[in-house]
């Protein structure tokens, strides 16, 4: 796990839903079972993982496994980039 | 991911119900109430928060040609008689015309004196229409005069989790084009939308004041538990004669008053779009009948394999309906909330 990814999402979710660091938030901690984000505020975190990351988010992607933690967000990131890169690296040979 | 749980009801009026549906089964017959007996009592607390709390002489209604504006107004008729009751009509050009002609239907139905005020220049004025079509081209450039467009909501019943929405847009042509939409162009078209309902309560309270009238809000209990309306918008109002009822029981009510049949046989729309659109496709899960099944089971602890039968949907499907519920409760906390004070003022209590 690219531990940059987690802390990039942790530093967005601290500035943009919670404002204040009181250490209680770990990288597993349920967004959804902890009122941290709701409906809106998964449109919010689709928009930051597209336009920090350049990936295209799908209907289908936009599930609890993928953003309901920052630990579920950077995993999913993560694969998306590897698949986007091994993507180029076919496209390129 | 945990389980939300929905709130359940464990006062004795809770435990009665679930004793009911031991008794009797689960169906849309749990939802019967004694019509007659429930209009006596809410005509009562209506005259008496007029009376005691309000201290106001009669009561103002927002008519839109549905039929929760038009119970509540049968409702005020019962309560103080049709002399004290003032009906207002809000009709917006090209958006739900039927409306207005329902509107007026139910205000003689009913005996009340009325008015109708065209909210078009005033969302003109406001900068509605400019503001939503910016908001709509950030998504469909090639959007003009013309298209219509409405929003719906993506599909609780198959997807778990999140609600999030699409346009979807019409060109003159007929040809539609359904789009996801991203946080900005969602929250600029919601708060360009927002203008009718905040305008439409404007303009009751303005008659509310120079009749010295209280004005009566019209959501049902689905709408207002589920937090389907606008904060200062058709949300606010000072007394909501019909918010404890499902909507299945309004249509009780309905029948009980001699509602006409073309407004009790109408379907629920939200008004609010130049596409026609349903309550369902934009924030309810289901057709009401099923969501009030839904929310009255979430809220008396009758488990998802009881429901499900009853409502035609699987097990899993009742569960993400329930988890749609708490989490629509969750997320629309804010709108029922009063002003936050730093420190409390002494001396004022509400």
């Amino acid at each position: 796990m690219d531990h940059d990814l987690e802390r990039t999402v942790r530093e967005f979710i601290i500035k943009n839903f919670i404002f204040e660091d009181d250490g209680s938030l770990t990288p597993e901690t349920s967004f959804l079972d902890n009122g941290i984000i709701d409906s809106t505020g998964v449109l919010e975190l689709i928009t930051f993982v597209e336009e920090t990351y350049g990936i295209k988010v799908v209907d289908q992607e936009i599930i609890p496994e993928n953003f309901d933690s920052i630990h579920n967000i950077a995993s999913f990131v993560e694969r998306r980039l590897i698949s986007l890169s091994d993507a180029r690296c076919a496209a390129a040979n | 991911m945990t389980q939300m749980v929905c709130q359940v009801d464990r006062t004795h009026a809770g435990e009665k119900v679930v004793a009911k549906v031991k008794k009797n089964g689960f169906s849309s017959t749990s939802l019967q109430l004694d019509a007659a007996q429930s209009v006596d009592s809410i005509s009562k607390s209506i005259r008496q928060s007029l009376a005691k709390n309000l201290k106001r002489r009669g009561s103002v209604v927002g008519l839109s040609g549905g039929i929760d504006s038009t119970v509540t107004l049968g409702l005020c008729v019962k309560a103080i008689g049709p002399e004290k009751v003032f009906a207002v009509l809000m009709p917006e050009a090209g958006v739900d015309e039927e409306s207005g002609r329902l509107g007026e239907l139910a205000a003689r139905h009913f005996g009340v004196d009325y008015t109708s005020e065209n909210i078009t220049p005033a969302l003109e004025a406001l900068g509605h229409y400019r503001r939503y079509a910016e908001a709509v081209r950030m998504v469909i450039p090639q959007y003009g005069p013309g298209w219509k467009s409405k929003v719906v909501t993506s599909d609780t019943l198959s997807t778990s989790g999140y609600t999030y929405f699409f346009l979807v847009a019409q060109e003159p042509g007929g040809q539609t084009h359904k789009v996801r939409l991203p946080m900005k162009p969602y929250l600029e078209i919601l708060a360009a939308t927002n203008f009718k309902q905040r305008t439409r309560k404007m303009i009751e309270y303005h008659h509310a004041d120079r009749l010295h009238y209280a004005v009566a809000g019209t959501p049902n209990r689905l709408e207002y538990e589920l937090g389907f309306f606008v904060k200062q918008g058709d949300g606010s109002a000072d007394i909501k004669p019909i918010a404890h009822l499902y909507k299945s029981q309004v249509y009780q009510l309905a029948e009980h008053l001699g509602v006409p049949a073309a407004i009790r046989e109408r379907k629920p729309t939200t008004g609010t779009f130049s596409m026609d659109q349903g309550q369902d496709e934009f924030f309810f899960s289901l057709p009401y009948d099923k969501m009030d099944l839904c929310l009255y089971a979430c809220n008396n602890g009758i488990p998802a394999e009881t429901v499900a039968p009853a409502i035609g949907l699987t097990v899993d499907q009742v569960k993400r309906v329930f988890a749609d519920i708490d989490t629509k409760r969750s997320t629309t906390r804010y709108l029922h909330m009063p002003p936050i004070l730093v420190e409390g003022v002494p001396g004022v209590s509400c």
